[in-house]
């Protein structure tokens, strides 16, 4: 009984003041103990994440599924860069306080927690952002195919926008008078435009469906017609 | 390279050209992928760059706030948008420092406090020496929270930001002396790769207090679709990826790219770091005095004109071989 009446009781409770707080100016100041809340709730759930991380990657391990070793060099990056942040190992000295050494700079790259992220966090995740390139080129060659009217439109859009979006726009169209009648047919303008208003008005409707569908789940949720993040209900 | 064959080179009876695009390996599109992106960096290429409505909407907004005014900079991406977030904020910062406004530096996203370190690094402490920790700009650091941090700073700062990111309590960091919250800023910047970020910006803070401040946004080109809504009544100004990097760059350099401040500051580096005089210690060129990392958004443009032309390429000849497939087996 109580499992499931006070998770739905302070559900209720932190959604209608939120609401209340967003439309009444009394109770302003509810809603931003709610919000606080939340962010101390937020800053926790990096420990029940860490925790997390440990449980299914040592479980991984000591099952030895497939791709235990991977789980053993995730374990291993989190516990030492962990460990040279919270315990400040191999800190700069503070030049004020050179005998504290609680009081010493870890995020320089002199010290190993922020080695770690100059040399090995930055540039593996740069890394891994710019291989999207030769897999969107390889994309675009194989798939991006004009086989009907919407694929047309879209490969059309596609190529406004691309050469629009940089130097080639001018190459190509910049003898058109940007004062000129024709000025909507230079590239720049043509990305400039689709992107300013048909593209906006797609977005702006689909936000609005959006906003409405968030509106409906959080009513639902509000008044605990929907239940479904109650695991056992 | 044989051994990714989308199709076998005998079921594909047309001329060579159209075999071997039909059968090619997808490495072949890698290699020219990494010319395009390479060779232009190898030779310096750099497309003339001519600034659009949005990057003067960004520009007029910063420049015409009087001297001396509070900005808020809340850098919330990490290094994997580096590449198209990265100039944007140096941007942003030489621009405010050299209009002599004070800056205060937050993060929604945890590796942003470190973003917000490496450019006051490397652009406000070389290029604005004048600038002091406290006094002319502060690191509030990283707070956990999302759009939650938002919702309590707006009315609130010190409920979230007790201490700066150094411990220092807030009430003794003189350029916040007197500052309850956020709305005691003039501008908001928000250096955005997605959530939380500047969509959550412009809901929580400008929208809740459209009169309070103005919002200007630097954004990844995949997220600007969700943002050009919010443009120009909560968002005063937008700069969408690299190019609008590259733009706003051309504005920032025309007006404070060579000051004196900055020639003084290269020269420093350049003794210091025993240089010739021909190029000093951050690669500017001698014809512009620009420092480089004051152009990188520039530079960036010329790799990805090759990319997008290499791009435009592929869905060519992909179709190509489409058409030509498919109207060859429909005479068959």
């Amino acid at each position: 009984m109580l499992k499931r009446t006070i998770p739905l009781f302070i559900t209720g409770a932190a959604g209608g003041i939120l609401i209340l707080a967003y439309f009444s100016p009394a109770t302003t100041n509810w809603g931003e103990v709610v919000t606080d809340w939340m962010n101390t709730l937020a800053a926790v759930a990096f420990i029940l994440g860490g925790g997390n991380l440990l449980f299914v990657n040592l479980e991984k391990i000591s099952s030895k599924r497939s791709g235990w070793a991977y789980a053993l060099v995730t374990l291993l990056a989190f516990v030492v860069t962990l460990a040279f942040g919270v315990l400040k190992i191999g800190a700069v000295p503070n030049a004020q306080f050179p005998a504290t050494p609680w009081a010493g700079d870890y995020e320089s790259v002199r010290a190993p927690f922020g080695w770690v992220y100059e040399y090995v966090l930055s540039p593996l995740t740069a890394t891994m952002f710019a291989l999207l390139a030769f897999y969107v080129a390889s994309a675009a060659f194989r798939a991006f195919r004009a086989k009907n009217i919407e694929a047309i439109l879209l490969l059309g859009t596609a190529f406004v926008i691309l050469l629009g979006r940089t130097a080639a726009a001018g190459i190509l169209t910049g003898w058109i008078s940007p004062e000129g009648p024709f000025a909507f047919l230079r590239l720049d303008t043509m990305a400039v435009n689709i992107m300013q208003y048909v593209s906006t008005a797609g977005t702006r409707a689909v936000m609005m469906g959006i906003a409405l569908g968030i509106a409906a789940t959080s009513l639902r949720l509000i008044l605990g017609i929907d239940r479904s993040y109650l695991v056992n209900d | 390279m044989s051994t990714q064959h989308t199709q076998s080179s005998t079921t594909v009876p047309h001329g060579a050209f159209i075999r071997f695009l039909a059968t090619m390996d997808r490495r072949w599109i890698f290699l020219a992928m990494m010319l395009a992106v390479g060779m232009p960096i190898l030779l310096k290429l750099r497309p003339p760059e001519s600034p659009g409505p949005l990057s003067n909407a960004t520009f007029a907004a910063i420049e015409h706030l009087p001297a001396g005014s509070r900005v808020l900079l809340s850098f919330d991406y990490d290094p994997a948008s580096e590449g198209e977030l990265q100039p944007m904020a140096n941007a942003f910062v030489h621009h405010c420092a050299s209009k002599g406004h004070k800056l205060a530096f937050m993060a929604l996203w945890p590796l942003g406090a470190q973003k917000a370190n490496e450019t006051v690094n490397t652009v406000l402490k070389p290029f604005h020496p004048e600038y002091k920790l406290g006094v002319d700009y502060c690191m509030l650091g990283y707070k956990a929270g999302n759009e939650g941090v938002i919702k309590v700073i707006v009315t609130d700062l010190l409920q979230q930001y007790s201490t700066d990111a150094s411990g220092t309590p807030l009430g003794e960091v003189p350029m916040l002396k007197g500052v309850s919250n956020i709305q005691a800023f003039d501008l908001i910047l928000n250096v955005s790769a997605g959530y939380p970020g500047a969509k959550e910006w412009a809901q929580y803070a400008t929208s809740a207090y459209p009169d309070a401040f103005s919002l200007l946004v630097g954004t990844t080109g995949v997220q600007s679709n969700q943002l050009y809504p919010y443009y120009p009544t909560q968002m005063k100004g937008m700069l969408v990826a690299i190019k609008g990097a590259a733009e706003y760059e051309v504005l920032v350099n025309a007006k404070y790219g060579n000051t004196p401040a900055i020639v003084a500051a290269q020269r420093m580096m350049s003794s210091r770091e025993g240089e010739s005089a021909s190029e000093n210690a951050s690669g500017d060129t001698p014809e512009s005095g620009v420092p480089a990392i004051l152009q990188e958004g520039q530079r960036r443009m010329g790799p990805q004109l090759i990319a997008h032309l290499l791009m435009v390429t592929l869905i060519v000849l992909g179709n190509v071989v489409y058409f030509a497939t498919r109207s060859k087996g429909a005479t068959r």
